[in-house]
């Protein structure tokens, strides 16, 4: 029983790569019960964001199940295995715990502290709930992931840095703009912290809203949210000649945007001022149409910088928070080493000898006027009830290699062992 | 007395210009409240010692350099006065303060006797064309001012460094249309001047233009706005390119102003 987690990211994945890999609609659900099926895997969750597509699961033998589930992976997507080698990343026991606190913390986020990560983490939890993928081990893990970036949450200011993003670029517009409510605004892609800028931006008035997506559906669905207007990818350039302000994350692997066709832009709106917010990894828009005049261009280390240099340090929350992640994960491994089956013997003969101890006490305080080999016989007597009685569920415990893990959670149902018991001690 | 007005009015305008110095480190309602009392008051009494200076003189006092210099200081307090009643520019007073009181200062060093004025001088064309030629010149160093704010806060937004006054000073936009608004009232004005000087000389010495170089220097002044406003207008010319150019623009007439009446030489040499 080990936790196991295969997946890639906005650092290891370009866009293009992530989306053939997404598990989105009702390919998700599809997907789920497929990688149930995984032979290797037991329990299973399928998290499928636009930054990041991670499948945990629950295997017995890592090197087996990664295989497998690496094959679940290309067949399922149709993706070749060399694209697929190239751009995931597996952990496995204690670093697939650690990784999946650190992405339910949104320490992993490209911005750290974005709010999204924790709900889509819940929904994919809920997922697995309702159709049962899940168990012993993932619930608990899943559980305790959520509780651990809550804990997070309320413990650091980590969660103020992607809202002080948003914060920041809304500042900077103003100190770029007289009036916001005259403006015109594009959102160029998507992505969690580009829909939180444009939330926030949006709710402080401008006069229009256009959307860009690749996907010209996902461009009509935000539009229909934020009150705008879809605009074709392809004439995303031709509207910037209207557009003041640009929030883009369309995680292209190349610049869409170049110098010289923003200078043709600047012409065609004589020169009037744009502000241009970069949010995608990698950068989507030119760096150096900074250079030009009138252009301010800034991407989101740009807008960290402002943040760090204003309110907190992000680092010392960061470490804040990771500390919590490292205390957490170490009690999360010592419930998940009580699980073994040495210390469960352990417990299980603890506990025995703690009953009859207790037992003899009440006993030898009852009756009086006993000699000492009349106490030896009796403390005989119920030691081997004891021993006889463990003998079995030892001897078990002993030999089991199938279904050790089932046997060990039975066991410790029984007798009434728990985790957390163990810790103490 | 005269002296007296003019002494007090410098120094509400040295308080005014510390002041605004001291806002430029320290946000607070007090200060700027200070500020423009002091401000206020000292344009009330430099007014004053102007009109009082007019009835003793009999004649506009505009015919030295001393009243010509603390004019245009009072031609600027007055328009500031003005841009904030339409715009509250944060922070234009840090800018402009000391610029008016240095120019007072300036003005204090200067020879204040009232000498007869010359006949050639006395015309109605002497109010006319000099009133017109300050307030000009003194929506130009206003221009020049908030050229200059521009130039800092667009440093910081560009630089991505947004430490500072970035916080307290008005947004880029309003900056550049500001600084564009005062050249456009900035021009018509000096146009006009131009014009009313030329009148001026024609009835005077025969002439309209005869190339001393005060002439020279506002036709310079005239041809900087007037690329400004044209490139503006054609090709969308904003921005840093607009503040550095108005700057630019101030710079010209402070030599006009200034520079040609250290060489004591021209048409001009009264002033």
């Amino acid at each position: 029983m080990k936790a196991f987690v295969i997946g890639l990211n906005h650092n290891t994945a370009d866009l293009d790569v992530r989306e053939k890999f997404a598990f989105n609609g009702p390919k998700l659900e599809q997907g789920l019960m497929a990688f149930r099926e995984v032979p290797e895997v037991e329990e299973a969750i399928i998290l499928s964001t636009c930054n990041r597509v991670e499948l945990y699961a629950n295997v017995t033998d890592i090197e087996k199940a990664s295989e497998a589930i690496k094959i679940f992976l290309s067949d399922f997507h149709s993706i070749n295995r060399a694209s697929l080698d190239k751009s995931i990343y597996i952990y496995d026991d204690i670093n697939a715990v650690r990784h999946i606190f650190r992405v339910a913390s949104s320490l992993d986020s490209m911005v750290v502290g974005e709010p999204q990560i924790l709900g889509q983490m819940k929904d994919s939890f809920e997922l697995a709930l309702s159709k049962k993928t899940t168990g012993f081990l993932l619930n608990k893990l899943m559980k305790k992931a959520l509780s651990v970036a809550k804990r997070v949450r309320t413990e650091t200011r980590i969660a103020e840095n992607a809202v002080s993003i948003s914060f920041a670029a809304v500042e900077l517009a103003k100190k770029i703009f007289t009036d916001l409510s005259t403006k015109v605004f594009m959102l160029l892609g998507a992505g969690e912290m580009a829909e939180l800028a444009a939330r926030h931006l949006i709710g402080n008035g401008v006069k229009e809203v256009l959307v860009s997506n690749r996907t010209h559906e996902r461009a009509c669905d935000l539009a229909k949210e934020f009150n705008g207007r879809p605009v074709k990818f392809d004439d995303f350039i031709h509207e910037m000649a209207r557009t003041d302000i640009v929030i883009c994350s369309t995680g292209a692997p190349h610049y869409i945007l170049a110098k010289g066709q923003m200078q043709k832009v600047l012409k065609e709106r004589k020169q009037r001022q744009v502000f241009i917010i970069d949010i995608s990894v990698p950068r989507n828009i030119d760096p150096e149409i900074n250079d030009l005049d009138n252009v301010y261009l800034y991407n989101v280390d740009d807008l960290q910088g402002v943040v760090d240099s204003n309110k907190f340090g992000r680092q010392r929350e960061a470490a804040k928070a990771e500390k919590i992640v490292e205390e957490e994960l170490e009690t999360f491994q010592k419930w998940l080493l009580s699980l073994d089956s040495v210390p469960t013997i352990v417990a299980l003969r603890e506990k025995a000898e703690e009953i009859k101890n207790e037992e003899l006490d009440k006993l030898f305080s009852k009756i009086q006027g006993i000699d000492e080999k009349e106490r030896e016989a009796i403390e005989y007597m119920a030691t081997a009830l004891m021993n006889k009685l463990m003998h079995s569920p030892t001897a078990a415990l002993k030999d089991s290699s199938e279904d050790k893990d089932t046997l060990v959670a039975i066991i410790r149902k029984l007798y009434g062992i728990n985790g957390e018991k163990l810790e103490k001690k | 007395m005269g002296i007296i007005l003019f002494e007090l009015a410098l120094t509400f305008y040295f308080a005014a210009a510390i002041v605004s110095i001291t806002e430029l480190f320290k946000d607070s309602k007090i200060t700027s409240k200070i500020m423009l009392f002091s401000a206020g008051t000292g344009f009330a009494i430099h007014t004053i010692s102007i009109i009082y200076r007019y009835v003793t003189a009999g004649h506009i006092p505009i015919t030295n350099p001393h009243e010509a210099t603390s004019f245009f200081a009072w031609c600027i307090v007055l328009i500031f006065f003005l841009l904030q009643l339409r715009y509250k520019v944060s922070l234009l007073s840090s800018f402009i303060m000391p610029v008016v009181f240095f120019m007072m200062l300036a003005s204090s060093m200067l020879s204040r006797e009232i000498k007869p004025l010359s006949p050639d001088l006395q015309s109605y064309w002497l109010g006319i064309h000099t009133v017109l030629a300050f307030l000009g010149n003194a929506a130009f160093a206003l221009a020049f001012g908030i050229g200059c704010m521009y130039l800092v806060q667009e440093h910081y937004v560009k630089s991505k460094r947004l430490g500072g006054l970035f916080e307290r000073l008005p947004s880029l936009q309003s900056l550049d249309e500001i600084n564009y608004r005062l050249i456009t009232i900035g021009f018509p004005l000096l146009t006009l001047a131009i014009i009313t000087g030329a009148l001026w000389a024609e009835s005077a010495w025969g002439r309209f233009w005869s190339w001393d170089p005060r002439e020279t220097w506002s036709l310079v002044t005239w041809f900087i706005y007037a690329i400004i406003l044209h490139a503006r207008l054609v090709a969308g010319w904003r921005g840093k390119r607009a503040a550095l150019l108005s700057m630019i623009g101030f710079l010209t007439i402070l030599i006009a102003f200034f520079g040609i009446k250290l060489l004591r030489k021209g048409l001009h040499v009264f002033l």
